[in-house]
């Protein structure tokens, strides 16, 4: 397989990902916002910005945090160069430069729902029609990923497909939880105390967890709980130790195809040895936040050192 | 419905009966429910859509992306007819290879007289770093696409040979997808030959000319494109895709220990046919275009010196200007030693004073064009075109005549077209494909039928907004 094409399928999936990870951050926003006086709306609307990085992006055009400029910066805001608009037509174009690699059921599932929320996004988006833009952002994840699941041989541009879409989603729970965590926890202190369980909940949803997570705890919500969740139950598809066991298997699979350890296996195993035997005692312990910020940090490298094991670049 | 303006229809003789060729699928259309049709013709705008089959279009920011309308109804071609065609193809392609060799090298033509030397002197497609090489298996035009008008019921016209990287293919086999997908019944009860088996036909064509580097087993084919803002650039996905081929973009190439390699992620692996859909000028920046990205600099040295082979040869664009164009009845003959079996259109090369002349004093009737052009791009078509039109175009003729060439109006055939209101004629022309390898000449039964959607216009190019037609080839 080309360089090339693998870095193209690599990155048709992390903007896939990347696209439904902002769907879901902004319909658990908006289900927060909807049940909060103004002042809690608006402390939830500046964490999303914060979450996606967007905070200096978006104060230089707006001076409030109000929904509806809030989702309109996020889903299509011109002066936001990773909106999802633009997200979505870079799936779209990464999908076109892999054509030959993607089945046509792939290739007409990105297409028709590229074609789908361009139109959605092609103009402002009102309170009225949020929710269908979001939805329909979710449902193309999932029927990409259906289509991919069902027609795609089993090489090299699977997993280098898979690849892009696990390191994207840990990418995107650590961000999530960390930004919470900072929100929520002024300091040490108030671990395990009485939290918002309003806003834990909003984690829950943000990562797709909160029937899941209700159903195993017998709808406790809880501070420790939830972290242990999302960081270490390796059942939940959208947790770290999940995203990082997918990813294990899928360098493992390139390795062997390619008969040879890059570095990024390397770095996979130093990665792995540092959450496998963790406890959520442990991570508090030794803070959830540098926890959280030296796995993004790893995640991250093994990125790069993949696009450089397999020569995505000339 | 009689096509009522003296054209030749293709469905329809002068007294609104149906044409042989036509008898089945007409009794099938007139059984369909209006409405039926109506329906279908909604679904096949959005089919293509869905699919993505567009095509670029440059210097417009919104509509990047645009659809090449399709129309329902097929143009259909008798076995008998489709025999006749293929042997004046045939013909024709074994010329045009014999020409490009001779080009290259004696230059028998022009020392016989038989072709002013001026014309190669002055052809902006000739490479000089291609004389006195031979191209792997001698081949110079691998892949051909021959227009074709016709003008009555024995009576086609080649309108332009398409030697160096003809399109549109691919429009072909969606055409005849779609056809298929939407009209099940139409073909369990009509034989049409089938045309799905191109890319099989392309692969195995293109692998028969392998460069004398070749070292066995199963050759390496990749298609070269120019990238994903390329006009065609769904037509090469597709041909790869059905090909079984990689699709490489020139930053995927380099060339390593005399071979031309492609960038995979478990290094680099010599390539032994490109099928390159990037032109001649951007193919090595080290021999021709030094800005260029889109080729592989130092790819001319390996293909001279054996290490790959390129299809279509560089160089092969000379065969395919219009001023060339004028003299194929006399290559037909030089090289084949036969009387042409498909006629050109009559044509009056403007560099000729006598021509000129004519030309000049017969604007109005005549369709003017570039020797180089192409496109529909930089032509008059006298008849449609303003007064004020005419003599803006006289001005350019006369300050630089040897840059164009002249042809009567021909009264193109018209086939008809679904609208609203019932089946409206509309002229169309016909592309046939054809592949060339030292296994032979491979004509595909079909090819694609172009058609100009607006009532009356003899412009069918899509970047002028011609639509696309199936075409049959009935079998016997």
């Amino acid at each position: 397989m080309l360089g090339r094409t693998a870095n193209g399928l690599f990155w048709m999936f992390r903007y896939l990902e990347r696209a439904e990870n902002t769907a879901r951050l902004l319909e658990a926003a908006l289900r927060m916002a909807l049940t909060r006086d103004v002042v809690t709306a608006e402390a939830e609307w500046r964490s999303v910005i914060a979450t996606l990085g967007l905070t200096q992006a978006y104060q230089a055009a707006h001076d409030s945090y109000d929904g509806v400029a809030v989702w309109n910066f996020v889903l299509r805001g011109s002066t936001n160069p990773g909106n999802v608009r633009e997200m979505f037509g870079a799936v779209r174009s990464n999908a076109r430069m892999a054509r030959t690699n993607i089945s046509s059921d792939v290739w007409e599932a990105v297409n028709e729902n590229w074609m789908r929320i361009d139109r959605l996004l092609a103009r402002p988006v009102g309170q009225t029609m949020v929710g269908e833009a979001l939805a329909a952002i979710r449902r193309a994840g999932t029927q990409v990923h259906g289509a991919f699941d069902g027609s795609i041989l089993r090489d090299d541009g699977y997993h280098f497909a898979r690849a892009g879409t696990f390191i994207e989603r840990a990418d995107s729970s650590a961000r999530i939880l960390d930004m919470k965590y900072f929100i929520l926890l002024p300091s040490l202190s108030y671990v395990g105390s009485s939290l918002d369980t309003g806003q834990w909940e909003q984690v829950l949803r943000s990562v797709a967890g909160a029937r899941v997570y209700s159903w195993l705890n017998a709808g406790q919500i809880e501070a420790r709980g939830i972290v242990e969740f999302v960081v270490l139950d390796d059942r939940f598809p959208r947790s770290l130790a999940f995203c990082r066991n997918a990813l294990r298997d899928c360098l493992g699979a390139l390795a062997r195809s390619h008969g040879v350890e890059g570095r990024a296996i390397a770095l996979m195993r130093e990665a792995d040895t540092r959450i496998s035997h963790l406890t959520v005692d442990q991570i508090f312990e030794a803070g959830l936040h540098e926890f959280l910020v030296d796995f993004l940090a790893r995640d991250a490298a093994i990125a790069r050192a993949i696009a450089e094991d397999y020569r995505f670049h000339a | 419905m009689n096509a009522g303006h003296g054209n030749f229809d293709e469905m329809f003789d002068g007294d609104g009966r149906t044409r042989p060729a036509y008898a089945d699928y007409s009794r099938w259309y007139n059984e369909q429910p209006p409405e039926f049709l109506r329906r279908k013709n909604r679904e096949a705008d959005d089919t293509f859509r869905r699919t993505g089959i567009t095509f670029n279009v440059y210097g417009e920011d919104q509509a990047e992306e645009r659809l090449i309308p399709f129309d329902m109804v097929p143009r259909i071609i008798t076995a008998a007819e489709w025999r006749k065609l293929s042997r004046g193809i045939e013909q024709r392609v074994r010329a045009l290879n014999s020409f490009l060799y001779d080009l290259y090298h004696r230059q028998e033509i022009v020392r016989a007289g038989r072709l002013p030397e001026r014309l190669l002197r002055g052809n902006e497609a000739w490479l000089a770093n291609m004389v006195g090489f031979t191209p792997p298996g001698g081949i110079y035009t691998h892949i051909v696409g021959i227009d074709l008008v016709r003008t009555g019921p024995d009576e086609f016209f080649v309108l332009e040979d398409n030697a160096r990287t003809p399109s549109g293919v691919s429009y072909m086999l969606e055409n005849r997808e779609t056809m298929m997908g939407m009209f099940p019944d139409l073909f369990s009860r009509i034989g049409v030959e089938s045309v799905s088996n191109y890319p099989r036909r392309l692969a195995r064509s293109l692998a028969a000319c392998v460069p004398p580097a070749f070292e066995g087993g199963k050759p390496t084919v990749a298609v070269l494109t120019p990238g994903i803002f390329n006009s065609a650039y769904f037509e090469h996905a597709f041909l790869a895709d059905q090909m079984g081929a990689e699709l490489v973009e020139g930053s995927d190439l380099r060339v390593v220990g005399g071979r031309v390699q492609m960038r995979t992620t478990s290094g680099f692996k010599p390539i032994d046919v490109l099928y390159r859909r990037v032109d001649d000028e951007f193919l090595d920046p080290l021999t021709f275009n030094p800005d260029s990205v889109l080729g592989v600099p130092g790819i001319m040295d390996v293909y001279r010196s054996g290490g790959i082979t390129i299809a279509n040869a560089p160089g092969t664009g000379v065969a395919d200007d219009k001023a060339i164009y004028s003299f194929m009845p006399e290559i037909v003959e030089f090289y084949t030693g036969e009387r042409p079996l498909l006629p050109n259109v009559q044509t009056w090369r403007c560099a000729d004073k006598d021509s000129l002349a004519y030309v000049l004093d017969n604007l109005a009737e005549l369709v003017v064009k570039e020797v180089h052009g192409s496109g529909g791009y930089g032509m008059l078509i006298g008849p449609t075109s303003s007064k004020r039109e005419i003599e803006a175009f006289r001005a350019k003729l006369v300050a630089r005549p040897e840059n164009y060439i002249a042809q009567p109006t021909l009264a193109l055939s018209t086939c008809p077209i679904y609208t609203a209101k019932g089946l409206a004629p509309r002229h169309v022309d016909l592309r046939p494909f054809v592949l060339v390898s030292p296994e032979g000449i491979d004509i595909t039964p079909g090819g694609l039928t172009r058609v100009a959607l607006k009532k009356g216009s003899l412009v069918v190019n899509s970047s002028q907004g011609g639509g696309t037609k199936d075409t049959w080839v009935l079998k016997d």
